[in-house]
């Protein structure tokens, strides 16, 4: 019952988030003065023509009214049109999910992997010169954001040490059998491993650049827990039964150490999230944050609040997600 | 085992006084390029001439005279440009990192020391505002606000309020649920007097590490803001501008993204080294 009530609460701080992204970029976006559709029209157009397409999109009403109308229609799967697209909100965000999704996720398990590697390597070698180079590393990892990480990768993978593509998310003269926008699980799928290997080419910098960052967190407190549960007696025990270092460190230590991580990479798997924006506009990928980019830069009001909507949406699941995970894994909630 | 640890200790504290020294000193050249910019650039930053495009630096073969880190497409000196981007760095990194430490503690102390409504309102503001993309959220803001250096600001104070907040807050219902505070509450100080002269000096290391984490961040902003061609104007001399450009051309002239790029990079790892270091500095349990 407690428990229930817990999720109620959450699920209702939740909607009063998301609501309240939903009307500070609407009226952000609408205090600008100007109007939006005269940007769109040609030069000839007559004021009666601007006239007609402001009534159409509902610029004419107040913001509060406009408001209403928007958020009448969002609760009915309609985030209105787009206005340089003139199409759906809803289509043209959703068709580009897909690869911001890919995106994010592959970036989570690079980071996943290269910061949980450092953390053992890091705590294998301990109080040595091992340990500091993984420190010093770390620190530059930690201290550098994922778009410098991406300008860097792109002078030395792909100018300097051609390896990989910077620019798009697929060869444009590939063709594509898709019936989905999930290019990399649809390639495997298919067993088109000839497609997979180039949308892996395309996306393994933009992926690494917002990657480095998070390993680096990873791995710093990784170690850190890692460290602290090495002292442990049940861990000291398993070496006085004779078990070797790599032994205690991934079957006895780890298992202990993990928990505060996964929290902590829930959190930060938002942030990468949010770095996804200026990451596909650098690797020009076409993925929701360079659509939301142009958006801005378009004044599509329509097109940049369904996009900000959906990011908050996926932010707010992320870390309902990690919070679900922690009570499912953590044995005191669990038999609390 | 005691002894080992003294050593890893005291060899913890010499590499963090390297690093201090060392942020501190790139941080110094930084300060001076961007006071003597006029005088000690080599070329004004914005002359153009367009017979002297993506000329490579000094040490290169074909390189022009003068041009000691060649030239942009438009044949405008590199070098002039980065010293010149020197100035608009360091104003958006003191007065947006300024700002919004002012801004985001005080929300913070507030939130964590009155806690009631107070602390409500404001963290349920922190929990909407970690709900935004933070980059998507700058670069409308400044769509928003049109083009400038008070825009960029406006906009950093805007977003990053909540880095200041978030922590603040937390230390300071630390330090209100300690005894001291409640003595001198029992002596008859009032609440704001208790807040400004018992809770904000025990929390002033903290913001002081922020602010100098901030000033970098206020830098990457201005330079990702620049990158999407939302700064100040697409003349003025930017560290971002002069990378968006160099990124577009990196295939023909890689010296103008390689130095300006070099530049923020060192930049902005002295800010968070600086800061890293200050940390260890007021770390009690290291000191």
């Amino acid at each position: 019952m407690q428990l229930f009530r817990a999720v109620l609460l959450r699920l209702a701080t939740t909607a009063v988030t998301l609501l309240g992204v939903a009307i500070i970029v609407f009226v952000v976006i609408r205090v600008v003065p100007g109007n939006p559709i005269a940007m769109m029209l040609p030069p000839g157009a007559t004021d009666a023509d601007v006239a007609r397409l402001t009534a159409q999109y509902g610029f004419d009403k107040s913001i509060p009214h406009q408001f209403l109308i928007w958020a009448g229609g969002v609760l009915r799967g309609d985030f209105g049109l787009s206005i340089t697209a003139r199409q759906p909100v809803l289509d043209l965000v959703l068709g580009r999910l897909p690869a911001t999704l890919e995106l994010s996720v592959m970036a989570l398990v690079m980071a996943c992997l290269l910061g949980g590697v450092a953390a053992l390597t890091g705590t294998r070698a301990r109080e040595g010169a091992g340990e500091a180079a993984i420190d010093v590393a770390n620190g530059m990892a930690l201290s550098i954001p994922d778009f410098l990480w991406g300008l860097i990768l792109v002078l030395l993978f792909g100018v300097l040490w051609p390896l990989f593509h910077i620019s798009g998310r697929v060869t444009p003269s590939l063709e594509l059998p898709f019936v989905t926008n999930f290019y990399l699980f649809e390639s495997v799928l298919r067993l088109r491993f000839d497609l997979w290997a180039d949308i892996v080419s395309h996306m393994f910098l933009p992926a690494l650049a917002l990657a480095i960052p998070l390993a680096a967190i990873i791995g710093q407190l990784l170690k850190q827990s890692l460290k602290e549960t090495m002292h442990l007696d049940y861990v000291t025990l398993a070496r006085t039964k004779g078990y070797g270092e790599n032994h205690v460190i991934l079957r006895e230590a780890l298992r202990n150490a993990i928990l505060p991580t996964l929290t902590l990479v829930g959190v930060q798997f938002t942030f990468l999230i949010g770095g996804t924006v200026i990451i596909e506009r650098l690797f020009s990928y076409e993925g929701l944050g360079n659509m939301a980019i142009d958006a801005v830069i378009n004044r599509d009001l329509p097109l940049i609040q369904g996009i900000v909507i959906l990011f908050a949406v996926i932010f707010t699941a992320v870390n309902l997600c990690v919070d679900l995970l922690y009570a499912v894994l953590n044995p005191r909630l669990r038999h609390g | 085992m005691v002894s080992s640890g003294a050593d890893a200790r005291g060899m913890i504290k010499r590499r963090a006084g390297v690093k201090l020294w060392l942020s501190a000193g790139w941080l110094a050249v930084v300060v001076l390029a961007a006071l003597l910019a006029p005088w000690i650039a080599p070329k004004d930053p914005l002359m153009q001439d367009l017979f002297l495009g993506r000329m490579p630096p000094a040490w290169v073969a074909g390189a022009e005279p003068g041009y000691w880190l060649g030239t942009d497409s438009l044949g405008r000196d590199v070098f002039s440009r980065i010293l010149h981007g020197a100035r608009i760095a360091l104003t958006v990194a003191v007065v947006a990192g300024g700002i919004t430490c002012l801004v985001g503690a005080t929300l913070g102390l507030m939130a964590g020391f009155l806690r009631g409504w107070v602390d409500v309102v404001i963290s349920r503001l922190i929990d909407i505002w970690m709900a935004f993309p933070p980059v998507l959220f700058s670069i409308l803001l400044v769509a928003v606000l049109g083009p400038g250096l008070h825009s960029i600001i406006i906009a950093i104070v805007v977003i990053d309020w909540t880095r200041f907040a978030r922590v603040v807050r937390a230390e300071a219902m630390g330090q209100g649920a300690m005894d001291y505070v409640a003595s001198a509450q029992v002596a008859g100080r009032g609440r704001l007097s208790t807040m400004l002269t018992e809770i904000l000096p025990n929390v002033l290391p903290t913001i002081i590490v922020l602010l100098t984490l901030e000033m970098g961040i206020a830098v990457i902003v201005e330079a990702i803001l620049s990158f999407v061609n939302l700064s100040i104007s697409t003349d003025a001399p930017t560290w971002g501008g002069m990378i968006a450009e160099g990124r577009t051309s990196v295939h023909q002239a890689w010296w103008v993204l390689v130095f300006p790029l070099i530049t923020l990079f060192l930049t902005v790892l002295a800010f968070s080294q600086l800061g890293e270091g200050l940390k260890d500095r007021f770390d009690p349990v290291l000191r």
